[in-house]
């Protein structure tokens, strides 16, 4: 076998003016390899260890019926990039809307501006790149003709009024009748020194119901919300009738409700969004953006054990559909089904790039953002508690008085572990059966208890659409748990 | 910086080859630089420089159509034209949204309030100073998990068809610093403080740190509270957030879209004691990101919203206005649905308490010093909330931390409960008020 020399000399920076990258403008391709590859090692050469450029473009449409009206037809189209230097374990990230050869120089200059590094001097070699060949998810999984084939302005006004005018057959006393959908198209393109070169394009879809519903000085209002992560044709096959008719059902229900007592209880939280507890008060503080920060009370536990050993939960981008479904993350790295917990004990925790450098903890293909205005940090996927081998009636017969929460809403967990969560639909359990709605239920409590509390997990495990707002902007998730008991959750009420 | 007079031209040029005869643009570029820090070291910087515009296009049946773009080059604006043109077939047949009658009315307030930006290392150093002294301040104070220091210029415009131009530009420079405690044998407790100036030079580090640092050692000795019901004092910041919360009891968008606690008939009634009486002043000297015109043009203003517990006007685009005949206000934010948004509230006492109250001389009495998890917490629409939150129980004017509680309520009896509004109000980042003063709210502690 014989060596030789590459033909081309390397590149020396003060020819970099002369070069004339032609990149396909409305499509991330291979043709951005080049400008890219030129960048990456111009960051190299002026001293940064590791150097990120993340390339979006995104066509969005939201669409909003009232009553009998579409009153909102939004469509917003977003081009960025967002470059990110490492120096040692520190990081800067600067974004522009300017995807010219210029422009992203222009940010990479400030970006190693802001490290304390300048860009090589006119007679310097500029490292060559090797980026490998473009890990295309979108031409190998069929995806450039989602946007084409999802439906058009008109279908989405038609099948929005079709739905608001189911609901109206079914819900009494109402006040107000929403039905909201959005479109998002995301084009991705990611280049980094260390050879990373992937496009993706993906595309999320979600559909739902606000009813308001008022009888004198009763008021109640229920939100139903689907996502989807693969479907063109979502918005033509959802089946509006059923969501109306458990949207009604639901409002109709809480109309009347009576404020919850506050106090301790047992509870027995619904399946589905009611996963929203797990995400709150012990997802987020497995990222590894927490560990960082020294707000997680798991950062050395890994090993142990920290919930109780009926629970089981996992943390994945990969189930067909769910809204946390990715192929790669905004990183790159190809999605990832992390076990978090395996019968109370904590098994991994969700690093990003950066997380992983200052933790340790390997990276999961977690890393995520809103779009090229955040730097990527250890987000959620799909996460989820696991099915366990109870009867959804052994819950409830465990219970003398207790609160059922069948419909979750939204929840937090603050730096201390503290978590929270509104409650939208509850029920009161009397003898193990459920006997009046009750509203105005806030769950509260504290993360290292709660997931002790966790005693009985049912069969009927359900994932659903969820956002998630934190350090990286709003990301898609899903959320899931079976219906679970609690032993025992401060109830905030009346 | 954009310039808006070709923005305005060229937009013109390929609206009239596009055969579109009227439309309006609103639009921002930001230019920011932030920093964090963590244990003396930075942690991550992050600068953007950004663009969008929103453009609304008119067709010849007079419906309207709208598109967002982060592309303000001809072939950008030329797309978002195009795509705003064909929305505009599906836009709506009644209420369709005008060109405010106010978007040419001359602007006196100053509209240009620039800072030069400081550089990086400056942030950083005086970011890692902040964050020594904060954990210099208690033995206890371990960490500062959050903080953060941030400049931002950003330049506003609006223009239309009919000739309307405006724009101004203002930077804005903020910090925040939140700490966090370990103690051995004690849960860990935290506590924050916000600042925001028109530059570096101005900004007041020195408070910022001083109530971060005294809010947090106030809660190193916690105790948990009684479940019952309290005479609760919301502090400035806890109150405004609220009002923020129920924001949709002024809005006249929400009101006609039945979203709202108040309807139409709600003008002219008592909603609150006669103690309490609140404006909404974008203007107002204390607000630094202060807006001259909203996303429609129209000048902003200082609006009575409350005047002695009386619901004495709604906040408006030029939409509602029309529809409620009334007045532009400046609350519009631009869209398909033209949206109306608060600016910064200004709460002060209206008529003169028979009974005036001091927390030096309060018994059993709830200070919340900081709501939580309003987004979970309120049913903006039922006018119901529960709420965690930090604060103390005070008890012969000593105070001493709560463990961990929750508030809940009902935002309408809450307001016609208030028994004082304190005459000293407060500067904060979301507007100016007092200490407020509540009769009997349900607490969830033990």
């Amino acid at each position: 076998m014989t060596l030789s020399m590459p033909s081309s000399a390397l590149l020396v920076s003060r020819e970099l003016p002369a070069l004339q990258y032609t990149s396909t403008p409305d499509r991330f391709d291979e043709t951005w390899e080049a400008p890219l590859s030129t960048l990456l090692g111009l960051g190299r050469a002026a001293g940064a260890d590791f150097i990120e450029f993340f390339l979006e473009r995104v066509n969005y449409i939201s669409c909003l019926a009232e009553d009998d009206v579409i009153t909102s037809l939004s469509p917003r189209l977003s081009t960025g990039a967002g470059v990110r230097v490492f120096c040692g374990k520190a990081d800067c990230y600067v974004s522009t809307n300017d995807l010219s050869f210029s422009g992203l120089r222009a940010a990479l200059e400030k970006g190693l501006s802001i490290m304390g590094l300048q860009l090589p001097v006119p007679n310097a070699y500029v490292p060559e790149i090797n980026l490998e060949l473009l890990r295309d998810y979108a031409m190998e999984k069929g995806k450039e003709v989602w946007l084409l084939e999802c439906s058009s302005m008109r279908e989405m006004g038609e099948v929005l009024l079709a739905a608001n005018a189911q609901l109206e057959t079914k819900a009494t006393h109402v006040q107000s009748r929403r039905a909201v959908y959005f479109r998002d198209w995301q084009e991705v393109l990611i280049a980094a020194s260390d050879g990373t070169f992937a496009r993706d394009i993906r595309l999320t879809q979600s559909v739902g119901y606000n009813l308001l519903c008022a009888d004198g000085a009763h008021r109640s209002s229920i939100s139903k919300r689907a996502g989807d992560t693969s479907d063109p044709s979502f918005l033509r096959v959802w089946n509006y009738s059923l969501d109306a008719e458990e949207v009604a059902e639901s409002a109709g229900k809480m109309l009347y409700a009576d404020y919850v007592e506050s106090g301790t209880y047992p509870v027995v939280m619904a399946n589905h969004f009611g996963g929203v507890i797990f995400h709150e008060a012990c997802g987020h503080l497995l990222e590894t953006t927490q560990i960082e920060r020294r707000t997680s009370p798991f950062s050395e536990r890994k090993g142990e054990k920290i919930a109780h050993e009926s629970l089981t939960a996992w943390d994945e981008g990969l189930s067909p559909t769910a809204f946390g479904t990715i192929d790669m993350d905004d990183e790159g790295m190809p999605a990832q089904r992390t076990l978090l917990i395996e019968n109370g004990v904590l098994k991994n925790f969700l690093a990003d790039r950066a997380g992983s450098l200052r933790t340790g903890h390997p990276r999961t293909g977690s890393g995520r953002r809103q779009n090229y205005t955040y730097a990527a940090a250890s987000r959620m996927r799909n996460t989820y508690i696991a099915a366990g081998e109870h009867s959804l009636d052994n819950l409830f017969a465990s219970i003398d008085k207790g609160i059922y929460c069948k419909k979750m809403g939204g929840g937090s967990v603050g730096a201390t572990g503290q978590f929270n969560f509104g409650v939208d639909e509850a029920y009161l359990i009397e003898q193990g059966r459920i006997t009046k709605p009750l509203k105005g239920a806030t769950l509260i409590g504290e993360a290292t208890e709660i997931m002790n509390k966790v005693s009985l997990c049912s069969k009927d495990l359900d994932l659903a659409a969820g956002f998630c707002g934190s350090v990286s902007g709003s990301v898609y998730v899903t959320v899931g748990q079976p219906h679970i008991k609690v032993d025992s959750i401060t109830v905030g009420g009346r | 910086m954009l310039n808006i007079t070709d923005l305005a031209t060229d937009t013109q040029a390929i609206a009239h080859k596009l055969g579109i005869e009227k439309f309006d643009i609103y639009g921002s570029s930001v230019d920011e630089t932030s920093v964090q820090v963590d244990q003396g070291k930075p942690k991550q910087v992050k600068a953007s420089n950004r663009a969008g515009v929103t453009v609304r296009v008119w067709n010849a049946d007079q419906s309207m159509g709208i598109t967002s773009t982060t592309d303000i080059h001809s072939l950008g604006i030329e797309l978002a034209l195009k795509t705003a043109q064909e929305a505009s077939l599906f836009g709506v047949k009644e209420h369709v949204p005008d060109f405010s009658p106010e978007a040419m009315v001359a602007i006196t307030t100053k509209s240009d309030e620039m800072a030069d930006q400081a550089p990086v290392s400056a942030l950083i150093e005086n970011l890692v100073k902040a964050e020594k002294a904060l954990l210099s301040a208690h033995p206890a104070i371990k960490d500062v998990p959050y903080n953060g220091l941030a400049q931002r210029d950003v330049e506003r415009f609006y223009l239309n068809s009919d000739g309307a131009i405006r724009n101004e530009a203002r930077s804005y420079t903020s910090l925040y610093l939140y700490s966090k405690t370990r103690e051995a044998g004690k849960k860990p407790r935290s506590a924050g403080a916000y600042r925001i100036s028109r530059s570096l030079d101005q900004l007041d580090i020195e408070s910022c740190l001083k109530e971060a640092a005294e809010k947090t050692i106030s809660h190193l000795n916690y105790q948990k509270v009684k479940s019952g019901k309290y005479t609760v004092v919301f502090s400035p910041e806890a109150f405004l957030s609220l009002l923020g919360a129920f924001s949709n009891l002024f809005n006249a968008q929400n009101v006609l879209d039945k979203q709202s606690l108040s309807t139409p008939e709600s003008l002219r009634t008592q909603i609150a004691t006669s103690l309490l009486s609140v404006y909404d002043d974008a203007l107002h000297p204390a607000n630094v990101a202060a807006e001259t015109f909203d996303g429609e043009g129209t000048p902003t203003r200082r609006v009575s919203l409350v005047a002695n517990g009386t619901l004495n006007s709604f906040l408006h685009s030029a939409g509602t206005a029309k529809r409620l005949n009334a007045q532009p206000t400046g609350h519009a934010n631009t869209g398909a649905k033209v949206t109306v948004g608060s600016h910064f509230y200004h709460v002060l006492p209206g008529v003169a308490a028979e009974q005036s109250y001091s927390l030096a001389d309060a018994e059993d009495v709830i200070l919340i010093d900081d709501l939580k998890a309003l987004h979970a917490g309120v049913k903006a629409l039922q006018g119901s909330f529960s709420l965690p939150f930090d604060g103390w129980l005070v008890r012969h004017g000593k105070l001493t931390s709560i463990e961990s509680a929750t508030v809940a309520g009902d935002f309408l009896e809450l307001l016609r409960s208030i028994i004082f509004v304190e005459p000293e109000a407060e500067m904060t980042p979301a507007g100016v008020c007092p200490r407020i003063w509540i009769d009997k709210l349900s607490i969830t502690g033990e």
